[in-house]
């Protein structure tokens, strides 16, 4: 009797072990949570193999990659090359998702409002506070603004898209720290929790501003500005406006792919995109081996899913230098 | 031997309480040991939150969320003890007998709702009421105090309710052949009768209303600001806590300890005291 029990628990523990082999984990950023679902599930029909990412958030994602509890980790915040080699870990860019400045003001539709880049660094420290500042109503000519206080929207938790809309506003004035939850120095401030907090208080509060992630703004169909770039010319928040952003992304297999791609020169380019990044830790290559493949496939397969759910997939030749990278650590 | 069992049963069931009562406190106290090596009782009266760059060390204080805490449970406490007074004398003195109870089972039913509901009504339906009403972003110290009421008052008028039931009959009838009114019966007979299970709700609502996290954190705007208005959006302890657990680390994950230190202290004394009332009464 005991001995039968003994041998099917061996068998239960053995089959549990075959089935976990075919398990990659990994946790982290939020942002690109979308378009990792529908990666991992047309992965899974595909090739049988079972990815579970869960979106904890940038911060706790590298937390538990520098612990090795999971297999890869998501990132919106590059790690410089030197903290890489600190904590043993491999970096490259999954995908680019872009921020837009979405508002809740009574008549003025999508893409009617027209934000220069004074007028936005204004509004996010305090210096205009009414709709109907001269910063921004001289761009906004056609538009009625109404002389009401601006409540803006932003995040209450660390937030790797307050990250990198801080790094777009720092590029415009740098008095603006770079931080994952800065001092917002704006008068009439509302907080919420992740991007789906913001999007509601954007919705509840009139006269609010507050920055989100562009398949928020499609899912709730918020009204956003068109937002000057670095060559001056206003864009709209459209996908082809980010594709034209993310040609100018400077990454190397050479430096980890460190680079914050925000504020891209380009007369189309939308200026505050993003990309997310996937870390792995350096001494686990059979299992690196087997995330790298998801992702090899999800470059080849997944730029339909990704463009769908508003993100960007990288440039064919971004890929082709992630390959190189993946080849030369060994875990291709 | 089936006595033996269930006696020593019992008594590991009690000591278990204990002991993770103790264990609660310890792992706080632990965590939080390094903040309160670093800023000590001056993380009381700082009102920074600041993490430093690269995400090491910062600048931690309390204080704003602990006022924040305060003044919500406040405003709550004020709104929501005449009307959960109101409610209960309507249902033992006032109330035809008829509606006693619809009135009854809607307070009861109100007690059930998830906090959450409470917070996302709050959001999509009271807070544009009250920046229609009283300016500000809609989102503030005022709607979260009123929400914060709203749903601390079932809780308090179900406990008044029972108590003012349990008031012997002769004392009312004997008050009203001495010519006392109405008023004057609820005043003078029902209310000092009731007085300590009054006080122990009143001290329990406001044990649960400091505590409150996912209704508050919907309405109350969660910055690190003092409010100078009442609609003004400021931060409470389980705000902080819940909004920035997951992505703090080191020194501020030690300071959210040491928040929960403080806000775990404050409830325990607060229990303890209707604690003491209650058992007054029993004696």
């Amino acid at each position: 009797m005991l001995k039968k029990i003994v041998s099917s628990v061996a068998v239960l523990s053995l089959a549990s072990t075959v089935v976990n082999a075919d398990v990659i984990t990994g946790r982290g950023a939020s942002f690109p949570a979308p378009v990792y679902k529908a990666w991992t599930s047309a992965y899974n029909k595909a090739t049988g193999v079972q990815v579970d990412y869960t979106p904890t958030g940038s911060g706790d994602g590298i937390k538990s990659i520098e612990k090795r509890i999971v297999d890869f980790a998501g990132s919106d915040k590059p790690l410089k090359p030197k903290t890489l080699a600190k904590h043993k870990l491999y970096m490259f860019p999954a995908v680019v998702g872009s921020i837009v400045l979405a508002y809740n003001i009574d008549g003025v539709k999508d893409g009617e409002l027209k934000l220069s880049r004074e007028a936005i660094a204004a509004i996010f420290d305090g210096k205009a506070t009414n709709w109907d500042d001269a910063v921004i109503a001289k761009d906004n000519k056609d538009l009625k603004l109404p002389h009401a206080p601006i409540t803006v929207a932003v995040r209450a938790d660390k937030s790797g898209t307050t990250f990198n809309f801080t790094y777009f506003l720092n590029k415009i004035d740098s008095s603006f720290k770079v931080s994952k939850k800065p001092n917002w120095a704006a008068p009439k401030v509302v907080a919420g929790k992740s991007n789906s907090g913001v999007t509601a208080n954007i919705k509840q509060i009139k006269n609010s501003i507050g920055y989100i992630e562009y398949s928020y703004k499609l899912k709730e169909n918020l009204p956003a500005a068109q937002v000057q770039n670095k060559a001056g010319k206003f864009v709209k928040a459209t996908v082809p406006a980010f594709q034209d952003a993310a040609k100018y992304a400077k990454w190397s297999k050479d430096s980890d792919f460190y680079a914050v791609i925000g504020d891209p020169d380009g007369e189309t380019s939308y200026p505050i995109v993003a990309a997310t990044f996937i870390l792995l830790p350096a001494e686990k290559a059979d299992m690196n081996k087997n995330v790298t493949k998801f992702f090899d496939w999800a470059f080849k397969n997944g730029d339909k899913a990704a463009a769908d759910l508003g993100y960007v997939p990288l440039p064919a030749s971004t890929k082709d230098e992630i390959r190189k990278y993946w080849e030369e650590k060994g875990i291709k | 031997m089936v006595g033996r069992f269930f006696k020593e049963f019992s008594l590991f069931s009690a000591v278990l309480i204990l002991i993770i009562l103790a264990g609660i406190f310890a792992t706080l106290y632990i965590y939080a040991s390094d903040s309160i090596h670093q800023f000590g009782w001056h993380f009381l009266t700082t009102d920074v939150w600041e993490v430093g760059e690269d995400d090491e060390g910062g600048v931690f204080g309390g204080l704003i969320p602990i006022v924040g805490t305060l003044l919500t449970t406040l405003i709550a406490m004020v709104i929501a003890v005449p009307i959960a007074m109101g409610i209960a004398v309507f249902l033992t003195e006032v109330a035809h007998p008829m509606l006693i109870k619809p009135v009854s089972i809607a307070i009861e039913l109100l007690a059930a709702i998830p906090s959450i509901i409470y917070g996302m009504w709050g959001l999509f339906y009271f807070a544009p009421i009250i920046q229609h009403l009283f300016g500000g972003s809609g989102v503030g110290l005022l709607t979260a105090g009123i929400v914060l009421a709203i749903m601390i008052v079932p809780f308090m008028s179900a406990i008044t309710k029972d108590a003012m039931n349990v008031v012997p009959g002769v004392l009312k009838e004997s008050a009203y052949a001495m010519g006392a009114t109405k008023f004057e019966v609820i005043k003078d007979v029902v209310m000092p009768y009731s007085k300590t299970a009054i006080i122990g709700s009143v001290i329990l609502a406001l044990g649960r209303a400091l505590g409150e996290t996912m209704a508050v954190a919907f309405l109350i705007g969660s910055i690190m600001k003092f409010p100078k208005h009442l609609t003004d959006p400021t931060t409470s302890i389980p705000v902080l806590l819940a909004n920035n657990f997951s992505e703090a680390q080191d020194l501020e994950l030690s300071s959210m300890f040491y928040l929960s230190l403080v806000l775990f202290g404050v409830s325990f004394i607060i229990i303890s005291i209707a604690k003491f009332y209650f058992l007054g009464r029993k004696r």
